[in-house]
């Protein structure tokens, strides 16, 4: 083939490399949210209470453990899984059981979790029960909050403040 | 006409049209390696130019990016495109290298290391460009870094929450260090290793791409880069969730897949990919020939053989048969792809030689021993009838040349040109074939990786054992052709055979004109 012929080949060459290098370094742009969408997330790292309280040992219990083994209180390793739900306008948008973790349930549990919801005036409303000698929520929140679009809304749950952060 | 695999037909059209764009020395499908470091070379040199003005700091780093990319677009702003279009366009090599050696079947077998030591590197870019694209920190790096955190989240490493790092008051200045200890040095550390690992077993490796084929990629990655300067989003900011978002689909694909699988799916996906990849060159095996074999008798230890191995399998050691010379070569026989080209680079295969016994080479194969493909070349050429009696010598690995075969021309089958001595040439010629007509993979792409070139360079006189100059180059001719090119290759010998006439009668008038 004559050279002069090979030079415009390779810059059609060239261009379509670089077409599609620039191309696909951008595009097709990735729609994350609709318009007039945002996002919520529901955030949490928790350890659920002990299934029961501690019992007192009694005489007869303690001769019966190995001498290494005695103590006073009978205290339970398993913890409560944590139950928690997310309402929007009474409309549920998050629920979850989540287990305690470890081989002998005794761990805490971590969630991060992204909900898409359209912009505008909303009830919010969630609830949290971490021990499974209550019935129902234990943590609870209802506010009414106003979502831009494109907005990041956060609710962590945090014990050490005894409920929920929204930011 | 044997069949060829449509993946092989496809890549084989591509070549073609490469071929007539760039020509054999340039073509780009020769040099995807090659042309990867080059890209990486390029990342390299813009990366050292952005670090100077890169702040690591959370704070900081978004503005200085800004600064580059606005204030000193001319400089610093150019070198920031750059950086990204050649890591971009070496994802685009890596996938055609790695399309490459599957469609032409060159992953399996003897291949199989390199194949498999590709795999955790085209991790280690991947995970490099992530990085990359974490440091700008803005609306893309925040959302990257909270996906990727709920990835790592999903496995059973760590006790405590990654991702909810990166919610307000809580975001990690000291965890943005060390991705950025990660970009700069760790990951590219980690790859040049890993690179190094991936050719070990490979020799004579280049890592420059034809300076041709350099100059036109880069020119092409500037054009690109001034025209489409890389800008970043906003700035990060947690109380935002843009709902558009320019990602990057060569590095950052499967964080989008996350919207629609969970944590789990996206990873069985990518180990699942991963680990298919791994197994691919025993599904199923491909059975390499036996190894080479050396004969002390005929070795003198000269090395050409260690030289001319493309797979690193012959290594030279202290004589040890008490001979006077000083060394002799020694075969790796796991690392023997059985090509037969340390079979062509020894002086004592020589079919001149021995002529009433048997041929013994300094190193010689198990399966096709020089000794019987001397006893082919003269049966072949003792059946030729007519004129122009052409004798064809081809490979295994390119087209399938037996059916040239007819009363005028034979062929001869060796398991690579490399494996050709020059003197088995001559011997042809000798013997009574007025041509001998070569064939073989294309230039540019031998199955081999040397073979062509060290036949040409022998043919040349640039390479030992040399074709000595008073063979007949008129009686000789070279024509490469991959298993598509069936037409071409017939039309070549079609001319070469006319040229043999011609030579004849030139011969025969000057021969007349003297009488
Ligand atoms: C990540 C960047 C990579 C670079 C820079 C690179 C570079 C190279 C180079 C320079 C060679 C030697 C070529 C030669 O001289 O003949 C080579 C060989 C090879 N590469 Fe890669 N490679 C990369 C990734 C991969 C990947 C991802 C795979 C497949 C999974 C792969 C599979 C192979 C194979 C099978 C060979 C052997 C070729 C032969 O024996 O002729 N490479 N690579």
């Amino acid at each position: 083939m004559k050279k002069f012929i090979r030079y415009p080949l390779q810059i059609f060459n060239y261009a379509l490399f670089m077409g599609l290098v620039g191309y696909f370094s951008l595009y097709p742009s990735y729609h994350h949210l609709d318009e007039n969408q945002a996002m919520i997330t529901f955030t949490l790292g928790h350890v659920g209470k002990h299934v029961r309280a501690c019992v007192k040992y009694s005489q007869e219990d303690l001769l019966k453990l190995p001498p290494n083994m005695r103590k006073p209180m009978d205290c339970p390793r398993e913890r409560s899984p944590i139950i928690m739900e997310l309402k929007l306008d009474d409309k549920v948008i998050f629920s979850k059981t989540a287990p305690p973790l470890g081989l002998y349930k005794d761990q805490g549990i971590d969630i991060y979790e992204n909900i898409r919801a359209p912009a505008g005036k909303h009830k919010l409303t969630v609830w949290l029960n971490d021990d499974v000698k209550v019935e129902g929520p234990i943590y609870q929140l209802e506010q009414e909050i106003t979502l831009a679009p494109e907005q990041h809304l956060v609710i962590e749950f945090k014990s050490e403040i005894g409920g929920f952060n929204v930011f | 006409m044997k069949f060829i695999h449509p993946v092989k037909r496809g890549y084989l059209a591509l070549e073609t049209w490469f071929n007539l764009s760039f020509g054999n020395a340039w073509n780009p499908l020769y040099n995807l390696g090659t042309l990867t470091f080059f890209f990486f070379w390029v990342v390299f040199v813009s990366g050292l130019y952005l670090f100077i003005f890169f702040d690591t700091s959370l704070t900081g780093a978004y503005a200085s990016v800004e600064y580059m990319t606005h204030d000193q677009w001319y400089v610093a702003g150019v070198m920031r495109s750059l950086h990204r279009y050649a890591s971009d366009a070496a994802i685009i090599t890596i996938l055609l290298h790695m399309f490459r050696e599957f469609a032409l079947d060159r992953y399996r077998g003897f291949r199989w290391f390199s194949w498999v030591t590709g795999v955790p590197t085209l991790w280690f870019v991947i995970t490099l460009g992530i990085t990359g694209y974490w440091l700008v920190w803005d609306d893309l790096a925040l959302y990257i870094a909270v996906q990727s955190s709920q990835l790592m989240d999903a496995l059973p490493l760590m006790p405590a929450s990654m991702s909810r790092n990166f919610l307000q008051s809580q975001i990690n200045d000291r965890f943005f260090t060390l991705m950025g200890f990660l970009h700069l040095l760790g990951q590219p550390v980690i790859l040049f290793f890993a690179l190094w690992i991936h050719v070990k077993r490979l020799s004579d490796v280049s890592i420059v791409p034809p300076r041709g084929l350099a100059v036109g990629s880069f020119i092409a990655l500037l054009v690109l880069s001034l025209l489409l300067p890389a800008v970043s989003h906003e700035a990060a900011d947690i109380t935002k969730a843009p709902a558009v978002l320019n990602v990057d689909w060569f590095y950052l694909n499967i964080y989008p897949l996350m919207d629609y699988w969970t944590e789990g799916q996206v990873w069985m996906l990518t180990l699942g990919i991963t680990g298919f990849l791994m197994i691919m060159p025993w599904l199923p095996r491909k059975k390499t020939g036996q190894a080479a074999e050396v004969h002390l008798d005929e070795c003198n230890g000269c090395e050409q053989c260690a030289m001319d191995c493309p797979f690193d399998a012959i290594t030279v050691q202290k004589r040890t048969d008490g001979a006077r010379w000083e060394n002799e070569v020694v075969v790796n026989e796991s690392l023997c792809a059985a090509c037969g080209i340390c079979v062509g680079a020894c002086h004592s295969s020589n079919p001149f030689r021995h002529s009433q016994q048997e041929l013994v080479t300094g190193i010689d194969m198990p399966q096709s021993s020089i000794n019987s493909l001397r006893t082919n070349v003269e049966s072949a050429i003792n059946n030729l009838q007519g004129e122009n009696k052409i004798i064809v010598f081809g490979c295994d690995n390119a087209i399938n040349f037996t059916g040239l075969q007819s009363s005028s021309i034979a062929v001869v089958s060796f398991f690579c040109v490399g494996m050709i001595p020059p003197t088995m040439i001559e011997y042809a010629l000798k013997k009574g074939a007025d041509g001998v007509f070569v064939t073989g993979c294309r230039t540019g792409d031998c199955y081999f990786r040397h073979g062509n070139k060290w036949f040409d360079e022998r043919l040349a006189g640039e390479r030992q054992p040399i074709l000595r100059k008073r063979a007949n180059r008129a009686r000789i001719n070279i024509f490469r052709a991959a298993e598509s090119d069936c037409k071409e290759l017939r039309r070549e010998l079609d001319r070469f055979q006319a040229s043999l006439q011609q030579l004849d009668a030139d011969h025969e008038s000057v021969n007349e004109g003297g009488s």
